[in-house]
C-alpha cells in the first residue's frame, strides 16, 4: 500500500509543473517589442482578447457550460474603467482592480439565476442577459454615451510609463496583466475547485452523488470568470481611452466563443492561441467587407466542429499521441 | 441506521412506491430483489433524494433526511452507486476518487491552492483504489478502463464519501458471471460497520452475500426475511422465483 | 384611444402570427431531437429571397412564389440535415450551437454576395395593399391576409398532428424518443420530414415577412433572437406553446414600441428572462 503513494502524488505534481514549451510561449510574447515594434497596438489587442478568452475557458472549457453573453462582463469592466476615470480618478491599476470587482459582482448576481439552468434555457438566459445589458447601456445614454460610446476621459500613463502612440507601454501593461491573470487561472484549474469544475463538466449527475454542492461551485466559477473578463474589458478601456457600445454586443460574445473553440477549450492555452490566430487574420484581412469575413469564420466554425472538435490544440495533442 | 416511514410515490397513474416502511440496522447486508419494474431503483432514488416522494419520511441514524438535497444526504453518510456507469470519462481513476474525498472534506471550494498540496486526500484516494484492486489503473482515464473496473470505480466513488449506508444499484450489471467474483469479493470486504443494500437479480449472489433479503413487487415491499425464510416463502416463489419451478 | 388600442392589438397579433410561422418548425424539431438549430432563420431567408428572385427577376405573381418559397426552404433544410446535422445529434449543446452559428454566418455572407445588403421589397398585388375600415379602425388587408394564412397553417398543423398517423409518430417521438424507436417508429425519417416542414414554414414566413419587416441578409441573425424567445418561452415541441408565445411577444413588442418607445427592445428581453426563470421549460414545455 505504501509503495503506490508517492506515485499518486507524482501524477498531480506533473500536472502542475511548467512544461518547457510554456516558457517558450511567454518568452515569445516578448518578441513583438523587437520584431514588430510598429504593431504593438495590435499586440495589445491580442493580449486583451486572449485574456477575455481565458476567462471564458473557465466556464466553457472547464465547467462545461455554454455562454452566449460573456461580453456582459467584459463590457461591465470596460464601462467601469471609463466611468471611474471620467468622474473620479485615472490611476490605472486601482481602477483595473475595481472594474474587475464590479464585473465580479455582476457575475455573482447573475450566477444565482443562471446556474440552475441547462440546455436551451441556459443558452437563452446567457443570450438574454447579454442583450439586456447591451440595450440598457444603449438607452442609458446620459450615463454611457449610448450608441456614441463613452468619451471625455483619458488614461495617460501607468506606473509612470506614458501611453504613447507606439503602444509600448500599452502592450507591456496588457501583457503583464495577461500573465498575472494567467497565473491565477492556472492556479484555479489545478486546485481542488478546478477538479470539481471538471467533475461537473464530465458528469453533472454524479456530482451530487458524491456530496458536491454543484450550484455553489458554478456560482464561484461565474464570479471568477466575470472578474477576469471585467479586467480584460477595463484593460481595453485603459489602453484605448474609449469605450464603445460594441463591448457589450452579441458580436463580441460570439467572437470570443469562436476564438476559444478555435484554439481549443479546456486546454489553458487554447484561448491564447485562438486569439493570436483570429486577431492576426482579422488584421491581415481588414480590407475585406465584414460580411465576407464572417463567411470565412462561419466556414471555420463548421470545419472545427466537424473535424477538430477540440480545437487546434486538441488536434495537435491527438497528433502527438499518435506519433508516440 | 436507515429507515423510511410510509414512503409513497406515483408518476401519474403508475404507483412506484406504496407505503414503503424499512428499518435497516447497522452493519447488515441487505439484498433488494424483485421483478423488473418493481420500483427498486426508484426506491434508491427516493432515499437518496433524486426523486421527491409524494409522502413519507426518510431517516438516517435517527436524523430526518426527507427535506435534504441529495448532496446533503451524502454528507450525512448515505451513498449510492448507479446501475449504469455514471463516472467522469476524462478524469483518471485517481482524480475521480480524489475529487470525492476532497468534496467530503469540504476542500473542493479552495481555488487558490494547488492539488499536490493535499497529500492526505490524495493518499486516501489511492488507498481506496488499492482496496478495490484498482491500483494499477489509478492514472488511466476512466473512459479507457475496461467495464468491470469501471463498475469497481463506481463503488470506489461511493466509498470515498465515507458513508454509513451504501446503496448499490445492481453492482454487477453487465459483468459476465465468471468475472464478477472480484466485484463481490470487494463488496464482502467492505467494513462490517457499513450497512449495505444492494439490488441484484442473480439468486446465487443474493443467497451468498446477503444476510437479509427484501422482496419488492409493484412498488410494495412484499416481505422481508433471512435467506432461508425467503427461499421457503410461497408468495415470493410464485411471484419471483417461480421460474425455478418452471425450468 | 380605444381604436388605437385595437389597432395595436391587431398589428401585434399579425406580427405574432408571422413569428409563429417562423418559430413553429424550430420548436417541434427542438422538441423532437433536442438539436439546437440556430440557423433556422436562414431557412426563412431562403424563402424570402426565393420570392424576391422569382418575382423581381422572373416576373412571377406573388401568390405563386409562396409555395416555391416553402419548397425551396424545405429542400435546403433536408440537405443540411442529411449532410451535416445528423452527425451531431449526440453532440454537446455547444457544438450544435457553434455549427449552426457557423451556418448562419455563411448564409448571411452568401446572401449578401448574391443580393447585396440592400433591403428587398416585393410588388404585392394591388388589392393586398388596401386597408379595410371596420368599427373606426384601419386594418391593412395584407395583415389580415397574413393572419388568415397563419391560422390556416395552424389548423392544418394541429389537424395533422392529432389525426394523421404521421402526426402520431411525431408526437410519440417528441414525448419519448427511445420508446418511439422501440415501438418501431422510424424516428429518423419522421424527423427528416418534420425538419423539412419546419424549414418550409420558416421559408413561407420569410416570404410573407418581406412586406411587414423587410428582408436583408442580416435577417437570419436579427430575427433569430425573437424566434428563440418564442421557442424558449412557448416550450419545446409545443405548437400551442409557440402560438401563445408568438402572440404574446408580437403584441408586447407592438405595444412596447407604441406606448413605451424609450424602453425599446429592453422589455422583450426582460419578459423573456423573467418567464424563463419562472418556467425554464417554457409555458407549455415538458420535462
Amino acid at each position: 500500500m505504501e509503495n503506490g503513494r508517492p506515485a499518486a502524488s507524482e501524477y498531480f505534481q506533473r500536472q502542475v509543473r511548467w512544461h518547457p514549451l510554456e516558457y517558450a510561449v511567454w518568452l515569445a510574447a516578448l518578441l513583438p517589442f523587437v520584431l514588430t515594434p510598429s504593431h504593438l497596438s495590435l499586440a495589445s489587442q491580442i493580449a486583451i482578447t486572449a485574456l477575455f478568452a481565458l476567462s471564458l475557458d473557465l466556464l466553457v472549457g472547464y465547467a462545461g457550460l455554454v455562454s452566449l453573453g460573456h461580453a456582459a462582463f467584459f463590457g461591465m469592466g470596460a464601462y467601469s474603467a471609463g466611468l471611474i476615470a471620467k468622474h473620479y480618478w485615472g490611476e490605472p491599476l486601482s481602477v483595473l482592480l475595481i472594474s474587475g470587482i464590479f464585473a465580479g459582482v455582476l457575475g455573482y448576481a447573475m450566477s444565482h439565476v443562471i446556474v440552475r439552468f441547462r440546455h436551451l434555457a441556459l443558452i437563452m438566459l446567457t443570450l438574454g442577459f447579454g442583450l439586456l445589458l447591451h440595450e440598457a447601456a444603449n438607452s442609458a445614454s446620459a450615463l454611457t454615451g449610448g450608441a456614441d460610446g463613452l468619451q471625455g476621459f483619458k488614461y495617460t500613463s501607468v506606473l509612470g510609463f506614458k501611453f504613447d502612440m507606439y503602444g509600448r507601454a500599452a502592450y507591456a501593461y496588457s501583457l503583464a496583466v495577461l500573465f498575472i491573470c494567467f497565473l491565477v487561472t492556472r492556479r484555479i484549474i489545478h486546485s481542488p475547485f478546478g477538479l470539481a469544475l471538471r467533475g461537473i463538466r464530465e458528469n453533472a449527475l454524479r456530482m451530487p452523488a458524491i456530496g458536491a454542492p454543484s450550484l455553489s461551485h458554478l456560482r464561484k466559477a461565474y464570479t471568477l470568470a466575470a472578474v477576469v473578463a471585467g479586467v480584460a474589458g477595463a484593460l481595453l478601456t485603459q489602453t484605448t481611452s474609449t469605450v464603445s457600445l460594441e463591448v457589450l454586443s452579441f458580436g463580441r460574445s460570439a467572437d470570443v466563443l469562436v476564438i476559444l473553440i478555435l484554439g481549443g477549450a479546456g486546454r489553458l492555452y487554447g484561448g491564447l492561441l485562438g486569439a493570436v490566430i483570429y486577431m492576426v487574420a482579422r488584421d491581415q484581412f481588414s480590407g475585406i467587407n465584414p460580411q465576407y469575413w464572417y463567411f470565412w469564420i462561419g466556414l471555420l466554425l463548421v470545419a472545427v466542429v466537424m473535424f477538430l472538435p477540440n480545437g487546434i490544440l486538441g488536434g495537435l495533442s491527438a497528433l502527438y499521441k499518435k506519433t508516440q | 441506521m436507515l429507515s423510511t416511514k410510509k414512503l409513497n410515490k406515483r408518476f401519474g397513474s403508475l404507483v412506484v412506491a406504496k407505503d414503503i416502511a424499512l428499518d435497516l440496522p447497522r452493519g447488515v447486508r441487505y439484498a433488494l430483489i424483485g421483478p423488473n419494474g418493481a420500483g427498486k431503483t426508484t426506491l434508491i432514488n427516493l432515499m437518496t433524494g433524486m426523486v421527491r416522494p409524494d409522502s413519507g419520511q426518510i431517516f438516517l441514524g435517527g436524523k430526518e433526511l426527507t427535506s435534504l438535497r441529495p448532496e446533503a444526504r451524502v454528507r450525512q453518510g448515505l451513498a449510492r452507486t448507479f446501475q449504469i456507469n455514471t463516472l467522469f470519462p476524462q478524469l483518471t481513476a485517481l482524480e475521480s476518487v480524489a475529487l470525492a474525498v476532497l468534496e467530503r472534506q469540504g476542500i473542493s471550494r479552495v481555488w487558490w491552492k494547488s492539488l499536490p498540496g493535499y497529500r492526505e486526500a490524495i493518499d486516501e484516494a489511492h488507498d481506496i483504489l488499492v482496496s478495490l484492486h484498482l491500483k494499477t489503473v489509478a492514472n488511466r482515464l476512466t473512459r479507457e478502463l475496461p467495464y468491470g473496473q469501471q463498475r469497481l470505480l463506481e463503488i470506489a466513488l461511493a466509498l470515498a464519501t465515507k458513508p454509513r449506508v451504501l446503496l448499490l444499484d445492481e453492482p454487477a450489471a453487465g459483468v459476465p458471471k465468471d468475472e464478477n467474483a472480484e466485484l463481490f469479493a470487494a463488496i464482502s470486504g467492505l467494513s462490517r460497520d457499513l450497512t449495505v443494500l444492494f439490488i441484484e437479480h442473480d439468486m446465487d449472489v443474493v443467497f451468498r452475500f446477503a444476510s437479509r433479503i427484501l422482496v419488492m413487487v409493484g412498488g410494495r415491499i412484499l416481505v422481508e426475511g433471512s435467506p432461508e425464510e425467503i427461499a421457503g416463502n410461497y408468495e415470493v416463489r410464485e411471484v419471483y422465483l417461480g421460474k425455478a419451478r418452471h425450468g | 384611444m380605444l381604436s388605437s388600442l385595437a389597432a395595436v392589438l391587431f398589428d401585434g397579433f399579425a406580427y405574432g402570427m408571422l413569428l409563429f410561422l417562423l418559430s413553429v418548425g424550430l420548436s417541434v424539431t427542438l422538441g423532437m431531437m433536442n438539436f439546437v438549430n440556430l440557423a433556422h432563420c436562414s431557412f426563412a431567408m431562403v424563402g424570402g429571397y426565393t420570392t424576391v428572385m422569382l418575382m423581381n427577376k422572373l416576373g412571377w405573381p406573388f401568390f405563386a412564389t409562396l409555395p416555391m418559397a416553402f419548397v425551396t426552404a424545405a429542400v435546403i433544410a433536408v440537405v443540411l440535415e442529411r449532410v451535416l446535422y445528423r452527425r451531431l445529434y449526440r453532440a454537446t449543446d455547444l457544438d450544435q450551437c457553434l455549427l449552426t452559428i457557423g451556418i448562419v454566418f455563411i448564409s448571411v455572407a452568401a446572401f449578401a454576395w448574391f443580393f447585396t445588403t440592400e433591403q428587398q421589397s416585393t410588388r404585392i398585388p394591388e388589392y393586398l395593399r388596401a386597408t379595410l375600415q371596420f368599427m373606426g379602425v384601419n386594418f391593412a388587408v395584407y395583415r389580415v391576409f397574413l393572419v388568415v394564412v397563419s391560422l390556416a397553417v395552424t389548423g392544418v398543423l394541429i389537424y395533422s398532428l392529432e389525426y394523421t398517423r404521421f402526426g402520431a409518430q411525431v408526437r410519440a417521438a417528441v414525448d419519448n424518443q427511445r420508446m418511439a424507436r422501440g415501438l418501431g417508429i422510424n424516428v429518423d425519417r419522421a424527423f427528416m420530414i418534420t425538419f423539412a416542414l419546419g424549414g418550409g414554414l420558416a421559408g413561407l414566413g420569410g416570404a410573407l415577412a418581406i412586406e411587414i419587416i423587410g428582408l436583408d441578409p442580416s435577417f437570419a441573425l436579427t430575427y433569430l433572437v425573437y424566434v428563440l424567445i418564442v421557442v424558449a418561452v412557448g416550450g419545446l415541441g409545443s405548437i400551442g406553446g409557440s402560438f401563445a408565445a408568438a402572440v404574446v411577444l408580437g403584441i408586447s413588442d407592438m405595444a412596447g414600441k407604441y406606448y413605451f418607445p424609450w424602453l425599446g427592445a429592453f422589455l422583450i428581453y426582460l419578459v423573456m428572462v423573467g418567464l424563463l426563470m419562472w418556467r425554464p421549460v417554457g409555458l407549455f414545455g415538458k420535462r
